[in-house]
Parts: structure tokens; C-alpha cells; sequence
């Protein structure tokens, strides 16, 4: 076998290897969406959104933990959009002078990325729990899910910073505008539809966290909703994961059921991060 | 002896990209209301000394710089100098044409904003005084909503042309605005920059001789970080004094 033929049989193995390495992780992932819609579609109803979790599968609903969610996600956002987009700003556009600590911090955002989520968990305890004293309260599983996202909203930050070119700085300094001014009035609008994208691909990944969440102590069976943000609190993976333990054949309906709830939502989280890209990538050309 | 038609003194400067020493033992005068050139090879740092005037280097951190300039009287490098009101003073055009990606009013508006003009029938007045200026009211009159980025490129570089002259500069500074555009396009901004002397002190850098001798007054040839010759262009393109010179614009090399 000639070389030529030899090189043209090698392209071919990869491109199958690479279609069949494809189609098998479609098949995968269509298999459980398709088991996880006929277990659990029939059982959504207005009443399942709507009741209290119940000792009884079919009276039991998903409303204390997806009011949770919204809530969480929605703190969480709060707390974590302002200081990672000021800690992106500073390290991106104030911070021009490469030196030891600036370095130091960059390497340690980047590692704290791939922390594994059960240490925020564990930080969440030492800190809002027993420091802080704010018990298993809504602020505690804010605050432990702002720091789990905040170093990847700082990265995405700086990347869409990153992004603006240095041109749109000049010409703003050229005008005798401060710092701050060009940094507010010309670079962050061009980055934010990058830095919501950022934020709220966390965001998604935030809401499907459960390990640091049930090591800060949060409740698996709340009857009531919270008050206000010092109120204990469960949310969708809790729920979830109490069902999916019970023997009952009713409760694994349930979890499936509140699983597609929870798909539901981070796919609507996703739809808005591409609908941004999407918009950001037409509107703006160099 | 403070002469009142020199606006730039120039006194001995020295710059450096880090070790790199890019500007050696510059001296010159600078007039007012005249239009100075700075002709030479590309990297002979052209660039560099004219972002000397109005501190455009400072966000270089490697960039250093010893020597004086005087700014009339006020000596642009001293502590006291504040160099946000420098830059206010001594506008700047770069070699690609840069609109912020925002409606075209806008973009003239930021620089009046940034300093708190809020009233609207001020910045209305500005706008359309700026870009008749800049020889562009008559095309984007009907459509100031337009974003900047939809402009041609000679469009573009009036926009920014006239974005400089809003906030009412005693200078301006042009890095080689003619670069990225057609002939057509070149000469409109040309014609430009010779009415802009009436009203405005012009340092333009060009690598574009023919340009140098047409707009320009007086010219300055650099070579690798020297300023070899600095004259009355007539003199500059008919009788130089060095031969560096002569051989640059005979077009021997460069
Ligand atoms: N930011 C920078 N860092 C390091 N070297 C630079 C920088 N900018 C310019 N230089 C160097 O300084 C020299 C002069 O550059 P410049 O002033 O841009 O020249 P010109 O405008 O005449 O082409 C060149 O050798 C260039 O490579
Ligand atoms: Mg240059």
C-alpha cells in the first residue's frame, strides 16, 4: 500500500472514530432525556407546581424548592454579578502592570474554577454558618453559590474585556476621558452582552448544584416558603435527590417529573446566554 | 524669551520601549496655527514622539521618557500636569479610523458628556458645527441616529476628525489619518486639514511625502530615532540640508 492511500485509509478511521464517539453520546443523552420525559411528563401539573412536598407521592409538589431555586438564583445573581464584574474590571483594565500579585491572583482565580463544589460547601459552613452565624438560611446558600460562580463570572469578564479593542480606549482617553469614564461609558457596553453570557452560563451551573447546598445544612422537606432571605430554604436538586432515595415507585415519578422542571429552567438560562452572543455577534463589526 | 507663536518647545527628549531606546535627543518648535509634518521610514518613531504630546504614551508601562516639553508655558511631563486636561487640550486622530461603535450624534456627544454638558440644544449646536467642520454635515445630516461603524472609512476618519474638534482643542494630532483610505477619500481629508489650520495648531505624522509637502508648513525627517532635518517644507523638498534627507525623499530608500 502506497503512502498516499495509506494517509487517505488514516483520515477516513478518524472521521468514523469521531462520528461514532458523536452518535454515542447523542444516543446517551436522548436516552435519559427519553426516559426521564415518559417517567415524569405525565406528572406535571399545576398542582405538582403548586403543593408542598407530602409523605404521599401523588399529593406531593415541587413549590417550596422551585420558589427556592428563584429565589437562590436570583440572590445569587445579585451578589455575584456586581463583584465579579468589578474584580474583572479591575484585574483587566486597572491592573495594567503585570507584577508578582497580580500574577498570583490570576493563577488563583483560574484554580479556584476547578475547585470541586462540595469545598465551597464546606467554606459556606465555616464562614456564613458558624462565623457569620447566618444559620441554613437563603443569604448562606447565596453566599456559598456567589463564591462557587464568582471566579468563573471574573474570568468571563476579562475575556469579554479582553475583546473590546484597545482602539475604542484610545480614542476615549484621546477626548481627555478618565479611566473610569472610558471603562463605564465606552468598554463595558461592548462587553456586556459577553459578560451576561458569562454570568449566566454560571448562573446555570449554580442552579444545578446540590453538594455544597446540603453541606451547608440545607433543609430536604420544608413546608413552608421563606419570608425573607434569613428563612431556611430547599431547592430542585434537594428535592430531587430526596425522592430519587425513597423506595417508593410514586416518588421516583416525582423526581423525573421535577427534573424536567429543572431542565426547563436551565434550558431557558441557556436560550438567553445564546440569544446575547447571538445579538452581540450581529450588531457589532470591526 | 517665551515666543508666543511656538506652542511646543521641545527640549532634548529621550524615550524607551523598555531597553529599547526609540527617540534620541529630540529638539524642536512647534508653531501655532501651522501645519507641522513628520516624515520618515516606517519605526523610525513618528508615532511615539507625537504621542509624546499630549501623553497618549502613558498607558505604555514600558515606555519612559526623559527631556522637557513645554506646552506654552506649562511643562507637560511636571507632577503638577494633570494629563486628562492635556489631553482635552491637544486632540488626537489615529491612523485607523476609530468611531466608537455608537449612533453618529453620540459619538461627538461622549467627549461634551464626559465634561457635563448635558443640554440638549448645546450638544445639538456642537454636533452640527463639529461635523460641518469636518466637511461630513452635509452627508450624515438626515441620519445622525446611524451607528458610526456603518460609515465608509473616509467617513469614519471625518467622524473622528470632527469628535476631536467638538471638544474645542487648541491641537490636534494626526498619526497618519490618510493610511487606511482610498485617493479619493485622502484628498478630502487633506483639504481638511489645510482649512483646520486656520483655527488649530496641526502636527501630522505622514509616510506619504507628496501629502507632507502639500499640507504642511514645516516638516521634520526622523530616522531610526533622530531628527535629521527640521525646516520650512519648501526648503525640506527642494533644497535640503542633509543628504539623509535628500536621499528620502528623492525616494532612495524608505
Ligand atoms: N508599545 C511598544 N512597545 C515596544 N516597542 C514599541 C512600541 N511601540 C513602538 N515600538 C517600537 O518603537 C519604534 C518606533 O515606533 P513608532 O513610533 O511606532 O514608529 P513610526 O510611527 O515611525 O512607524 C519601532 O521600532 C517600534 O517597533
Ligand atoms: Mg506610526
Amino acid at each position: 500500500m502506497n503512502r498516499l492511500a495509506y494517509n487517505k485509509l488514516v483520515d477516513r478511521f478518524f472521521k468514523l472514530a469521531a462520528l461514532a464517539a458523536t452518535i454515542v453520546g447523542l444516543v446517551f443523552l436522548f436516552t435519559l432525556v427519553w426516559d426521564i420525559a415518559h417517567d415524569g411528563a405525565g406528572r406535571i401539573s399545576w398542582s405538582f407546581l403548586t403543593s408542598f412536598p407530602s409523605r404521599r407521592p401523588e399529593r406531593a409538589g415541587i413549590l417550596s424548592a422551585l420558589v427556592g431555586t428563584i429565589w437562590i438564583m436570583g440572590l445569587t445573581a445579585v451578589f455575584a454579578f456586581p463583584i465579579g464584574v468589578g474584580a474583572g474590571v479591575y484585574l483587566e483594565e486597572y491592573t495594567k502592570k503585570k507584577n508578582l500579585i497580580t500574577r498570583l491572583i490570576e493563577i488563583n482565580i483560574a484554580n479556584l474554577a476547578g475547585v470541586p463544589s462540595i469545598i465551597y460547601g464546606l467554606l459556606g459552613l465555616g464562614i456564613f454558618v458558624r462565623a457569620l452565624s447566618l444559620e441554613r438560611s437563603l443569604l448562606t446558600g447565596a453566599l456559598t453559590l456567589t463564591l462557587l460562580i464568582l471566579p468563573i463570572i471574573i474570568i468571563s469578564t476579562r475575556e469579554a474585556l479582553k475583546a473590546v479593542p484597545f482602539s475604542i480606549r484610545e480614542a476615549s482617553y484621546a477626548l481627555g476621558a478618565t479611566r473610569w469614564q472610558t471603562t463605564y461609558r465606552q468598554v463595558l457596553p461592548v462587553a456586556l452582552p459577553g459578560i451576561l453570557t458569562g454570568t449566566i452560563l454560571a448562573l446555570s451551573r449554580a442552579i444545578g448544584e446540590t453538594a455544597p447546598l446540603i453541606t451547608i445544612g440545607a433543609l430536604t422537606y420544608i413546608a413552608f416558603l421563606p419570608e425573607s432571605v434569613f428563612d431556611p430554604f430547599t431547592v430542585l436538586p434537594i428535592q430531587i435527590f430526596n425522592w430519587v432515595s425513597r423506595p417508593q415507585k410514586g416518588f421516583a415519578v416525582n423526581a423525573a417529573a421535577a427534573i424536567i422542571v429543572l431542565l426547563v429552567l436551565t434550558l431557558i438560562l441557556n436560550s438567553i446566554a445564546i440569544y446575547l452572543r447571538h445579538r452581540f455577534q450581529r450588531r457589532i463589526r470591526w | 524669551m517665551v515666543d508666543n507663536d511656538i506652542v511646543f518647545q521641545i527640549s532634548n527628549i529621550n524615550a524607551w520601549y523598555g531597553e529599547k531606546h526609540v527617540l534620541k535627543d529630540i529638539s524642536m518648535r512647534i508653531k501655532q496655527r501651522k501645519v507641522t509634518a513628520l516624515i520618515g521610514p516606517s519605526g523610525c518613531g513618528k508615532s511615539t514622539f507625537l504621542r509624546c504630546l499630549n501623553r497618549m504614551n502613558d498607558f505604555i508601562h514600558n515606555f519612559r521618557l526623559e527631556g522637557r516639553i513645554l506646552y506654552k508655558a506649562q511643562d507637560l511631563y511636571s507632577p503638577e500636569t494633570d494629563p486628562i486636561e492635556v489631553r482635552r487640550t491637544i486632540g488626537m486622530v489615529f491612523q485607523r479610523p476609530n468611531p466608537f461603535p455608537k449612533s453618529i450624534y453620540n459619538n461627538i456627544a461622549y467627549g461634551l458628556q464626559i465634561f457635563g454638558i448635558k443640554d440638549r440644544a448645546k450638544l445639538d449646536a456642537i454636533v452640527e458645527d463639529s461635523l460641518r467642520k469636518a466637511a461630513l454635515w452635509d452627508e450624515v445630516k438626515d441620519n445622525l441616529g446611524q451607528n458610526g461603524l456603518a460609515l465608509s472609512g473616509g467617513q469614519q476618519q471625518r467622524l473622528c476628525i470632527a469628535r476631536a474638534i467638538a471638544v474645542n482643542p487648541e491641537v490636534i494630532l494626526f498619526d497618519e489619518p490618510c493610511s487606511a483610505l482610498d485617493p479619493v477619500a485622502t484628498a478630502k481629508i487633506e483639504d481638511l486639514i489645510m482649512e483646520l489650520k486656520n483655527e488649530y495648531t496641526v502636527v501630522i505624522v505622514t509616510h506619504n511625502m507628496q501629502q507632507a509637502a502639500r499640507v504642511s508648513d514645516y516638516t521634520g525627517f526622523f530616522m531610526l530615532g533622530d531628527l535629521v532635518e527640521f525646516d520650512d517644507t519648501k526648503k525640506i523638498f527642494t533644497t535640503p540640508a542633509n543628504k539623509l534627507t535628500e536621499d528620502y525623499i528623492t525616494g532612495r530608500f524608505g
